[in-house]
């Protein structure tokens, strides 16, 4: 790996982690506190079924080898997703100490410190060694994300060969380049990585489309799992989108994780309401812009981001806007200089449970900044979907959702593309299903 | 405010019943004094004899679940302090706290004329008692003192004899645990005179081993050795031991109750089973003198919430009720109920009675119907996200299928999923007429022999 292309380690000060490892002690009496429950509601609630107190005993009697393979078994990106997945609607969000008036377990943080402990023991693979004897058939994973890892890992370790081809200088996808920096580092994502290269998965950083063609990989592979994520970020469509000092959110994250020379203005404007809106305006902060604006067109309760993700953006100092529609952007010599929004007002839920808003006359203002940061959301990559032959549903690639199976069987799918855009643990636990289903179809096929 | 004033043995006052026991809190006047300061109404001074040698290290303990030191073992001997120095402190004690107890815990080599002479000048020093420490269990009683005393009824009673001959104030032996039936020694020391009992010292014990080294704890150089056993595990045992000789006719002596006294509560419990008064040792060394100002407070306002003015209104009321298994009522039914307002959906009640117990509790309280099953089984779970998921924060009350359901005819009424349940007032015991007499297995065995006779 060229060293240029290495991420940028930042520097812990400017980003602490949003939840700090636990110290041995601390992990003992966490994991002490976990009652065991039978046939548990956090693992039931785990998008890849972590048998959850099952690792959390084996850390309280300091198995801890043994807790990070309990964990790596049911999801490989156990790592990862420790740090960014949202436990408090997922696995903590379960927990029956929640019906008691008492605080989950912090399932998160003792992943975290299972797999911490895991990686900086070296990593060690040899439990997946003797996995499986080999089979024949080849499978390609296209998109070098969280799905693709899963699927990937799972594959290999039935015994399938497996490559990913991801068009990324480095290989993870969003864990790489997309998460914030506060809860994922690139460093950990590429540990990952690792991890599943050193199983014997094949990494290709190419692109697909000109060299290889889809025809060159549909001819050399058996399967192919689809984990392509979603497209660039929606375009604001309002005058002044070209000016200098508009960058949407995935490129301003991309950029401060993978560059040293990122530049933030004084007054930032993040239009948006969903997670990396607040991604992105946390990171602005952390950068030092003095003043970060979150605009919202509908009400503060209607924001899709997860409820911790916003009271942890206002302990940021991140400030926020509802109820006002961005119509254009204001420039001073091909600078950003403001944005014109106006006031709107929601009307009563429509048959999909959403508040449709309209625009309030007379009530425009204008809101002088230097950076604005769109983040409305990922396009769906449709044409390509189609030129694939997938059947495509509302932007997404329409799958039998407890397989991934396509419309065209040698395809599969999973993670953004498939379900729209959630989380790391989504996407892995796609990919896992997949994976499964793949293996049962090669093996009907291969006998 | 109840009045916690101890008159023990007839003749050992203390202004409370909560007495330092003899180990390290107790080693010298400074400390004694301090713990006096502190609200302890009496100590046990660190066992007086010929000066030893310790080694190091001396103590190792049990961790549980987190917490430190829920049992506690020392390898450690009696003084290592001159003997005169102990009594000259002791003098001080006396003079500056008079109103406090003092008793002096002595072990000497088993000849008549050394413990003539240590009982005489622990007496002339002001001690307002003497403790026979017959129950160290390890070094000492290589040298054949301590236990090696302890678990030989006949050493025990010619000791208490020897010091007998001699002493002006109360003699208190006090009891090894280490023996096949405590009543044995207990017997031997009121032959021999004694005048009171203490119980119980410490276990032997090996608290766990280093898995890297393999070398027991606590590791001196690479070895380690078999050591006293304490603290909050070996409650249980004591209130045991208390019991067998607070009920035995042949003993009838009075008790000073010790293992695992950590506050008022485990306190009250050693008076109940009939002791005058307890030592403390363990969680004076885990915590310091200052737990003793629970210990008052805590006792005296469960004194005044149950109407007990005086400690001696409530001392041995539990002694009765431990009786042989053979009259206890077989008529007496018990099942468990399972409140599942309170339930939270653990089903540790569940697994545990079907691994552990009868098989009695099911999951099958809630009838799940067959289209909402196949479409739980076809559900996938994934990250609830309000923008995609209209039932996106859902939850709050326990899932009904996971409420288990009790079945009443089966349950036997063991305990044991009530004693699992980590939610308070969730599972209840609850009495079940059964419309029978009550009929112990002893009544029903002599029914029975009868009827064969007829």
């Amino acid at each position: 790996m060229d060293e240029a292309q290495l991420p940028v380690p930042r520097n812990l000060e400017q980003f602490p982690e949003l939840h700090p490892p636990f110290d041995r002690p601390g992990a003992l009496v966490e994991a002490n506190r976990c009652l065991f429950c039978f046939d548990a509601p956090c693992t039931a609630a785990c998008p890849t079924h972590i048998d959850v107190p099952r690792f959390i005993k084996k850390i309280a009697s300091e198995n801890l080898r043994g807790a990070a393979l309990t964990i790596l078994d049911a999801n490989i990106l156990g790592l990862s997703c420790a740090r960014v997945c949202p436990v408090d609607v997922l696995c903590e969000g379960a927990c029956v100490l929640d019906r008691y008036n008492q605080k989950p377990i912090e399932i998160g943080r003792l992943q975290r410190y299972a797999m911490d402990n895991f990686y900086a023991k070296g990593a060690d693979v040899a439990w997946a060694a003797h996995s499986a004897q080999p089979r024949s058939g080849k499978i390609a994973c296209v998109g070098g994300g969280p799905a693709s890892l899963a699927c990937s890992a799972e594959l290999h370790r039935r015994g399938f060969a497996v490559t990913v081809f991801d068009n990324r200088p480095l290989p993870g996808g969003l864990n790489t380049y997309g998460v914030a920096e506060y809860k994922l580092r690139p460093s950990d994502s590429l540990r990952e990585v690792e991890l599943v290269r050193s199983l014997g998965v094949e990494f290709r950083q190419q692109e697909i489309g000109l060299d290889p063609s889809l025809a060159t990989i549909e001819k050399q592979f058996d399967r192919i799992f689809l984990g392509l994520g979603l497209g660039s970020m929606l375009r604001l469509g309002i005058p002044g989108e070209q000016a200098s000092g508009v960058v949407d959110a995935l490129r301003f994250i991309a950029r401060y994780k993978t560059s040293h020379d990122v530049a933030v203005g004084r007054r930032v404007v993040v239009i948006g309401g969903g997670n990396t809106a607040i991604d992105a305006a946390n990171a602005a902060s952390r950068l030092g812009a003095p003043e970060v604006h979150v605009f919202y067109r509908r009400g503060e309760k209607d924001m899709p981001a997860f409820a911790s993700e916003y009271e942890n953006s206002k302990i940021e100092s991140v400030r926020f806007h509802f109820l006002a529609q961005p119509l254009e952007i204001l420039q001073d010599n091909g600078r950003v200089a403001g944005v014109r929004f106006i006031g709107t007002r929601l009307a009563q839920p429509d048959a999909s449970g959403r508040r449709p808003f309209e625009p309030v006359p007379g009530t425009g203002f204008v809101f002088p900044c230097d950076m604005v940061i769109p983040a409305l959301g990922q396009s769906r990559m449709v044409e390509l979907l189609e030129a694939i032959g997938v059947a495509v549903d509302n932007g997404s690639i329409a799958v039998d959702r407890p397989t991934g199976r396509t419309a065209n069987p040698k395809y599969y799918a999973g993670g953004d593309c498939v379900n729209g855009g959630r989380e790391v643990v989504d996407a892995v636990a796609d990919g896992k299903r997949a994976a499964t289903a793949i293996a049962l179809s090669l093996e009907s096929q291969h006998g | 405010m109840a009045d916690l004033t101890t008159l023990f043995a007839g003749r050992i006052h203390s202004p409370n019943p909560f007495w330092l026991a003899s180990g390290p809190p107790a080693n010298c006047g400074e400390q004694v004094m301090r713990a006096f300061d502190a609200g302890w109404g009496g100590a046990v001074w660190k066992t007086i004899g010929e000066p030893i040698v310790n080694v190091s290290s001396r103590y190792s303990s049990v961790d549980w679940n987190g917490q430190r030191m829920m049992g506690l073992n020392n390898i450690e001997l009696i003084s290592d302090r001159p003997i005169e120095t102990n009594l000259r402190e002791i003098a001080e004690v006396k003079r500056r706290y008079p109103k406090h107890a003092v008793i002096a815990s002595l072990m000497v080599e088993s000849r008549r004329e050394a413990w003539h002479e240590i009982v005489k000048r622990s007496e002339d020093a002001g001690a307002d008692g003497l403790e026979l420490n017959f129950g160290c269990p390890h070094g000492m009683s290589e040298r054949g003192m301590g236990s090696a005393v302890g678990q030989v009824p006949e050493y025990s009673c010619m000791i208490t004899e020897w010091v007998k001959e001699v002493a002006r104030t109360p003699v208190l032996v006090k009891l090894t645990p280490n023996v096949t039936d405590v009543r044995a020694i207990a017997r031997a020391a009121r032959r021999g005179g004694a005048d009171g009992l203490s119980a119980i010292n410490t276990i032997n014990s090996i608290t766990g081993i280093d898995l890297n080294t393999f070398t027991p704890r606590p590791d001196v150089g690479g070895h380690s050795s078999h050591g006293g056993y304490c603290g909050p595990a070996v409650k249980p045992i004591a209130l045991h031991l208390v019991q067998q000789i607070a009920s035995d006719p042949e003993v009838g002596l009075p008790i000073s109750g010790i293992g695992g006294v950590a506050s008022w509560r485990e306190a009250a419990e050693f008076l109940l089973l009939g002791c005058g008064t307890v030592q403390v040792c363990t969680a004076a060394m885990h915590y310091g003198f200052r737990i003793v100002e629970d210990m008052i407070d805590g006792l005296s306002g469960w004194m005044d919430e149950k109407g007990f003015a005086t400690i001696d209104q409530f001392q041995g009321a539990s002694v009765a009720k431990v009786t042989e298994w053979k009259h206890l009522d077989l008529n007496y039914r018990i099942v468990a109920r399972i409140n599942p307002d309170k339930c939270i959906g653990c089903d540790l009640c569940y697994i545990a009675c079907w691994d552990g117990a009868h098989q009695c509790i099911h999951r099958d309280g809630y009838t799940v119907p067959e289209s909402v099953e196949a479409a739980s089984r076809a559900r996938i779970a994934v990250t609830p996200i309000a923008k995609l998921d209209s039932s996106a924060g859902a939850g709050g009350r326990t899932p009904p299928e996971r409420i288990p359901r009790v079945d009443e005819d089966e349950c036997v009424g063991c305990n044991l999923c009530w004693l699992v349940c980590p939610v308070e007032d969730c599972i209840t015991m609850e009495r079940i007429d059964t419309g029978q007499p009550s009929e112990s297995w002893e009544q029903r065995v002599a029914a029975l022999a009868k009827g064969s006779q007829s």
